[in-house]
């Protein structure tokens, strides 16, 4: 029996149209805009001035306090913009825009191809290694990384959980990454135990991911304190808190972090990015993205510098097909979708998912009927069908109450919902009003 | 039989005792309450819709009492006859504000400002407004959900089919709660004005000219021109966004027509550029209404005004008073070429009546001394009166 997270969950289809393609490098476009924020926290400071000559990888923002990353040049040319410029959502986000001439990395980077396995740098360095590459979650969340990997003071990391389980429908990216860069990983992984003192780190991979599996376990005999951990396909798994307990059958409580169990979880798209920031000095400039969709000529995994214009991506698979609805950014449970293709690739943009007509349509939203499978299907064991109507009515203090801060927003009550109700739309709506309340309160 | 009687008399027993203990129990945890609490909230509209900022009549009511200068209280939904009733009833001074209305300040219809994608989320501003820019290009403006519609308990608010937008109705009693409502803040409570007559910047585009063009035809700019043609200086430019403050607006219009865009919008004025004939009885004047001895006919005066724009002197052309006196008065034009006041359309009847009016008496009188001159016996209608008194 595989392991699984104890409560609800669903499994949607899961379409993976693009796994097992290779990784292909996508073109370097004629122009990137880089936005400064493109993680969680303060947007980054530009450090650069317009008509300054950059190099790949060089810093161009740094990063504004505690919780912010540094951004790097992901191109060699000139700053033609530091403005506003209209994101996925269509509003107004301040960006860098660089035109490419060349790509001149900066000296600092080892661009040899050779697979270094030993550590030498302490846990400091390793911390300060991975901040100064501007490494944020690559799950999607962008929670820049060496926040999480300096525990506030009176908690210890048992645990590393490396989360491979991408269980978003379609998105093939980690998979791919897995396959391609195991031994890499595996040394990321080491470097990410080294800089919290964990003593074993566990491998959280879906079952649908049988080579991935295989593979890692055939690397992880020859390691210490590496263990991989085949878990049942169940969405939303790769939630933090739903890892935690699928993997070590731990609950982390309402309103507490992951290291209050003794795990620090991080995503395989960052153990490959901390293996190039400690052992290769290679800031985060470039990932690896899944294009992808039914009516997509060619799905495939494009390593990508981030500031490429998602509509250049779009072209490297077939173009944009005739019948699109929808383009999401990242999966189809999470993903949002965007009205501005030309925006840029981000560091947490892990998929780019076209959407046909058909498949878009949305129901009709009817009547609650009372069937409770919003409830079934919670994984945090909230009451969506509750909180749904709490929002429309605006009651803030029974949204508190009814632990609506809990919600992961993984949109399975949504999917479930035999009404079409659209109940995130709502949750998510109350979950941001509760959160005003509740800063405004302090 | 004794079982009955036993019965109701035990039971009257225990009524009687009951009562006493609630007679004491009632004295001794009485709430003591101002009388007056009472009589305000029966002023009081009794709606609860909170527009005064307290959570309902009562609690409006209560604040009133307790308050010494009735500052800061004030029931939009009743205005001020009611206020002035609660200040009557508490013996107190109070400030009377002008009655609001609620005003939309978005006109981004169907054809002002193109659709450039289609949402199909849940039927909720405050949503649609969380995920992205909206289903057009302008971030500012309205989304058409109807957010303000089911906020509204005066069923004053509807949503206009044709172009997507919100429309106010004369039930709104400018409670705010739409303003609360939308996510994009594009509704402002605002003087109602004489006739219901208003003025405003219909929109709230804070991009820059070119961007704001772009996605609406009517967006605000952010030129400037109507803080340079405003002559009371109601009209502040921030953030590429005029605002014309209602406390000092003269609702002369001139803004209206130097905006380039049509940003700025006028409510409730007739249409412009009319040709106003003035009514025959005109503001005749007593002193030469009715002559008696000297009999000097009512002068039939008839104004010819053509209304132009503002900019123009307003041209008032009194067509001589036709006096049949004993002597034969001639035909006098005169041309008035300044009325220094603004209002130049018929719209504002009444004050450019009342100039006119002084105008035409100026004149008339001037017509009069000049009679007199001639003809020294001449008397007015008033003269004769004291006379024969």
């Amino acid at each position: 029996m595989l392991k699984t997270f104890k409560l609800g969950g669903i499994h949607p289809r899961e379409n993976k149209l693009s796994a097992g393609e290779k990784i292909k490098a996508l073109p370097i476009p004629e122009q990137v805009v880089i936005p400064l924020s493109q993680h969680i926290g303060a947007p980054a400071t530009p450090v650069v001035q317009k008509g300054d000559t950059v190099k790949t990888g060089q810093l161009i923002a740094q990063a504004a306090g505690f919780v912010s990353a540094n951004i790097h040049s992901s191109v060699s040319g000139t700053v033609t913009a530091i403005d506003y410029v209209t994101d996925a959502s269509g509003l107004s986000k301040l960006a860098i825009t660089i035109k490419v001439e060349e790509d001149e990395w900066i000296p600092e980077i080892d661009k040899n191809n050779k697979f270094l396995p030993n550590i030498t740098l302490s846990k400091e360095e390793i911390i300060k290694a991975i901040a100064n590459a501007g490494i944020v979650g690559m799950g999607g969340a962008t929670f820049p990384t060496q926040v999480k990997l300096t525990p506030p003071p009176g908690n210890k990391a048992e645990f590393l959980i490396i989360n491979g389980v991408e269980c978003e429908p379609y998105l093939t990216s980690d998979h791919q990454v897995m396959l391609e860069k195991a031994e890499e990983i595996i040394v990321g992984i080491q470097s990410l135990m080294k800089a919290i003192d964990a003593k074993k780190a566990i491998i959280g991979i879906e079952n649908n991911k049988e080579d991935a599996i295989e593979h890692f376990q055939q690397i992880a005999n020859r390691v210490l304190g590496i263990e991989i951990c085949p878990l049942k396909i169940q969405y939303p798994q790769g939630g933090e808190k739903q890892l935690i307990q699928a993997t070590i059958g731990r609950s982390v409580a309402s309103g507490a972090l992951p290291i209050s169990v003794g795990a620090v979880v991080q995503n395989i798209g960052t153990a490959f990015a901390v293996y190039e920031a400690v052992m290769k000095h290679k800031p985060l400039f470039e990932r690896v993205v899944t294009v992808t969709g039914k009516s997509v000529k060619s799905p495939g995994n494009y390593l990508c510098r981030i500031g490429t214009p998602i509509s250049q991506l779009i072209a490297a698979a077939g173009g944009l097909p005739d019948d699109t609805s929808k383009v999401i950014g990242g999966g189809p449970m999470m993903g949002r979708s965007m009205i501005n293709i030309d925006s840029p690739i981000t560091k947490g943009t892990s998929g780019v998912l076209i959407i046909n007509e058909k498949e878009a349509a949305r129901k009709t939203a009817r009547n609650c009927i009372r069937c409770g499978k919003c409830v079934s299907v919670c994984t945090m064991g909230l009451e969506p069908y509750l909180l749904e109507k709490l929002a429309v009515t605006n009651m803030l203090e029974s949204l508190e109450i009814e632990k609506v801060m809990d919600c992961i927003e993984c949109g399975s009550c949504s999917y479930t919902c035999p009404a079409a109700r659209p109940l995130l739309d709502y949750i998510r709506l109350g979950k941001g009003r509760t959160a005003t309340m509740i800063r405004n309160r302090k | 039989m004794s079982t009955i009687i036993i019965t109701i008399i035990s039971l009257c027993a225990i009524g009687v005792v009951s009562a006493v203990i609630l007679y004491f129990v009632a004295q001794k945890f009485k709430v003591e309450e101002d009388p007056r609490i009472d009589v305000v909230d029966g002023l009081l509209p009794s709606v609860n819709c909170g527009g005064c900022g307290y959570p309902g009549c009562r609690s409006l009511a209560e604040a009133a009492v307790k308050s010494d200068t009735l500052d800061g209280i004030y029931c939009p939904v009743g205005g001020a006859d009611t206020m002035n009733k609660i200040a009557e009833a508490l013996g107190r001074e109070i400030k009377v504000e002008a009655p609001k209305i609620a005003v939309v300040k978005c006109n981004g219809n169907c054809d002002n400002r193109p659709r450039t994608s289609q949402y199909d989320g849940a039927r909720s501003c405050a949503i649609q407004h969380s995920l992205y820019i909206g289903d057009t290009a302008c971030a500012y403006g309205c989304l058409g959900c109807g957010d303000c519609v089911t906020a509204c308990t005066f069923d004053a608010i509807d949503m206009d089919i044709t172009t997507g937008l919100p429309v106010v109705n004369e039930k709104c009693v400018a409670c705010g709660a739409c303003v609360k409502a939308c996510p994009r803040s594009i509704i402002e409570l605002r003087k109602k004005g004489p006739k219901d007559r208003r003025i405003f910047v219909s929109c709230v585009n804070k991009d820059k000219g070119g961007v704001a063009r772009k996605s609406c035809k009517v967006a605000c700019i952010g030129c400037g021109k109507c803080v340079k043609e405003c002559p009371f200086e109601a009209i502040t430019l921030e953030n590429n966004l005029a605002y014309i403050d209602f406390e000092k607006c003269r609702l002369c219009r001139k803004c209206v027509a130097a905006c380039p865009t049509n940003a700025i919008q006028e409510v409730n004025f007739p249409a412009r550029k009319v040709e106003v004939n003035m009514p025959k009885p005109t503001p005749t004047p007593k002193t030469v209404e009715k002559t008696t001895e000297v009999a000097i006919e009512t002068p039939k005066v008839e104004l010819d005004i053509k209304m132009t724009r503002v900019e123009e002197p307003v041209e008032v052309v009194v067509e001589t008073p036709q006096v049949s006196t004993i002597e034969e008065k001639q035909v006098e034009t005169v041309q008035v070429t300044e009325i220094e006041t603004v209002p130049s359309f018929q719209a504002e009847e009444q004050q450019a009546d009342a100039i006119k009016t002084e105008e035409i008496q100026a004149e008339l009188a001037k017509i009069t001394e000049a009679l007199r001159e001639e003809n020294p016996e001449l008397k007015t209608q008033e003269e004769v009166k004291t006379i024969n008194n």
